[in-house]
This record gives structure tokens, sequence and C-alpha cells, in this order.
């Protein structure tokens, strides 16, 4: 396994590297944006079939928030739903053979980051300066380095989380492949034009696909979203 | 032959990292059967049962995450050859 591949430098700053991570979450930017436009394009009352979808995601996103947040934190609300929206499709976009941005470190760590300063800003806005501070010594003022340690590691567990499962998904996906190849070399090797061809690698990734790219995206973009709901609201009560 | 043993012992230990498996295996197996019972005994609940199962599997997760990025770390950017 690589790491991305650089495709092309922007020539500032004595170069800035572009890699497939940030093309890909370019591209996967558009095709949200290319969606929200046309599910919201023409507002009637009765709705069509792609009004109907995307007024489902939002009531979906809006009934979530306020379970598991409570009804007077409802303004988050959209940041979760496009969190949610770029997770998924960024976990998918492996799919259709790219390489999915949720496999670099760098893209979850900026999530789980924006999370961190969520938590932190709500609490100092919820509790004032003060009552934030007081709170990392909250039963006992000798347990202040814990609760900073417990601070610091939530966006680093959130991030590791993330990028974990996608990118052990993405080895053992490639794993197979290469065993696929070899097998496929010793079992069809005799016959000639065939041997050069992996033939057994038509099919059997597939199944292991479901679980690594279809299960597995969407339950880990639920629950990036989740844990920083929870995490939100926790600091704000 | 330096740098053999050092990829020798980082393949020896990678492959030690990924015990750290057992950890979230049993965590994750013990929230699936006590969500199975939850269900069972309240089966009106399920989808709140579902929804808390699954945070506290992910949770459960995260220790062998780590286990599976020191492993990763080892196989693909290892930093002990550099100190050669």
């Amino acid at each position: 396994m690589n790491g991305p591949k650089i495709l092309f430098n922007i020539p500032i700053f004595g170069g800035l590297p572009i890699n497939e991570t940030m093309v890909v979450s370019w591209l996967v930017m558009a095709v949200i944006i290319l969606l929200a436009y046309l599910g919201t394009r023409k507002l009637e009352r009765i709705p069509g079939k792609a009004q109907l979808v995307t007024e489902g995601y939002v009531s979906v996103v809006y009934s979530m928030v306020e379970q598991s947040m409570g009804k007077d934190k409802l303004g988050f609300a959209p940041y979760i739903g496009t969190l949610f929206a770029f997770s998924l499709f960024s976990s998918l976009s492996s799919l259709f053979g790219l390489r999915p941005p949720t496999a670099d470190l760098n893209t979850t760590l900026g999530w789980a980051l924006i999370t961190f300063f969520l938590v932190q800003a709500n609490g100092i806005r919820q509790k004032g300066l003060k009552g934030y501070l007081k709170g990392f010594m909250d039963p006992l003022p000798m347990l202040l380095p814990l609760n900073l340690i417990s601070e610091i590691s939530n966006p680093i567990s959130l991030s590791f989380r993330h990028f974990g499962n996608i990118a052990g998904g993405m080895v053992i996906t490639m794993l197979l492949y290469n065993f696929l190849a070899w097998l496929s070399s010793v079992v069809l090797g005799f016959i000639p034009f065939i041997d050069a061809i992996p033939l057994l690698q038509v099919g059997i990734p597939a199944v292991l696909s479901i679980y690594f790219d279809l299960f597995t995206s969407v339950l880990q973009a639920f629950i990036f979203c989740m844990l920083t709901m929870v995490f939100v609201a926790m600091a704000m009560d | 032959m330096e740098r053999a043993i050092i990829l020798a012992a980082s393949a020896i230990g990678a492959g030690l990292a990924m015990i750290a498996g057992i950890g979230p295996g049993i965590g994750q197996g013990f929230a699936a059967g006590k969500g199975a019972e939850a269900v069972g005994r309240q089966p009106e609940a399920q989808s709140d049962i579902v929804r808390t199962m699954l945070l506290g599997a992910a949770v459960a997760e995260s220790t062998g995450i780590y286990g599976l990025v020191i492993a990763l770390l080892l196989l693909f950017a290892n930093p002990l050859i550099n100190l050669l």
C-alpha cells in the first residue's frame, strides 16, 4: 500500500503539493453540492422524487440531533448533516475505484479537530470561562492532568477510529487481491493466453467489498456524527 | 545485516501489535450479546438499543484501532529504519 499520489504542484510558497486525497474530496464536495441543488431546485407542495429523498434525509438528521442532543440544540443539525454526507460519500467513493479521502489521516483529523474546537467553544459559551476552567478540576483539583489527557485524547481516538477502519479495509482488500492473483497464476497458469489474466480476481472481492465499502462506510459516518453530537451535548449540559 | 534485523523485527512487531484485536473482539461480542438480550426483553425499543449498541461497539473498537495503526506504521512507514 502506498500513500496518496501527488498529482500536481501549485507553484506558490515554493510548491504546494496537491494529492489524490484532496482531488477526490473536491469531487465528493461537487457531487454533494450537485445533489443538494437537484434536490431543492423546484420545491413544490406535492414533492417529486428528488425532493422527497432530500426531505427524508433532512428530517432524519433533525430527529437524530433532537434525540441525542435535545430540542434546544437543533442549530447543530445542518453541520451534522453535512458532516454525515461528506463522510459517507468520501468513504463510498472507494466503490468507484477512487482512493477514499477518509483513508488519509489528514481528512479525519481535520474533522476531529473541528469537533474538538466545537466542544471547547460551546463549553466556554455555555458555562462561562470560569465555569469551563473549573470543569477540569471536577471532582478533585488533583485530577486536573487526567482530565486534560482525556480531553486531548478525544480528537485522537475519533480520527484514528475512522481512519483505521477505512485504511484497514483497504489493506485487507489489497492483500486479498494479491492473494487471488497468486492463486490464479498457480491454478490457471498452465493454460496459454489466460495465464496473464488474474481471472480469480473477478467477483470474489465483491463479497468483502460489501462489508468494507458499504457497511463500514455507513457505520463509521454514523458513529463519527453520533460521537460529535454526544461530546458537544456533554460539554454544554 | 542491521537493516535485515530491523525489517524482520518490524514484521514480527506488526504481527504482535495485532494481538490487540482480542480486546475489541471480546468487548464487541459482549455489547452485541447484551444488545440481543435487551431486544429480547423489549422488542419495541429495538432501534434505540441497536443505536446504543453500535455506539458502544465503536468505542470498544478504538483500542484495536490503535493496535492496527501501530501495525500499519511498522509495515508501511517504518520509523525505525531511519535510525540506522
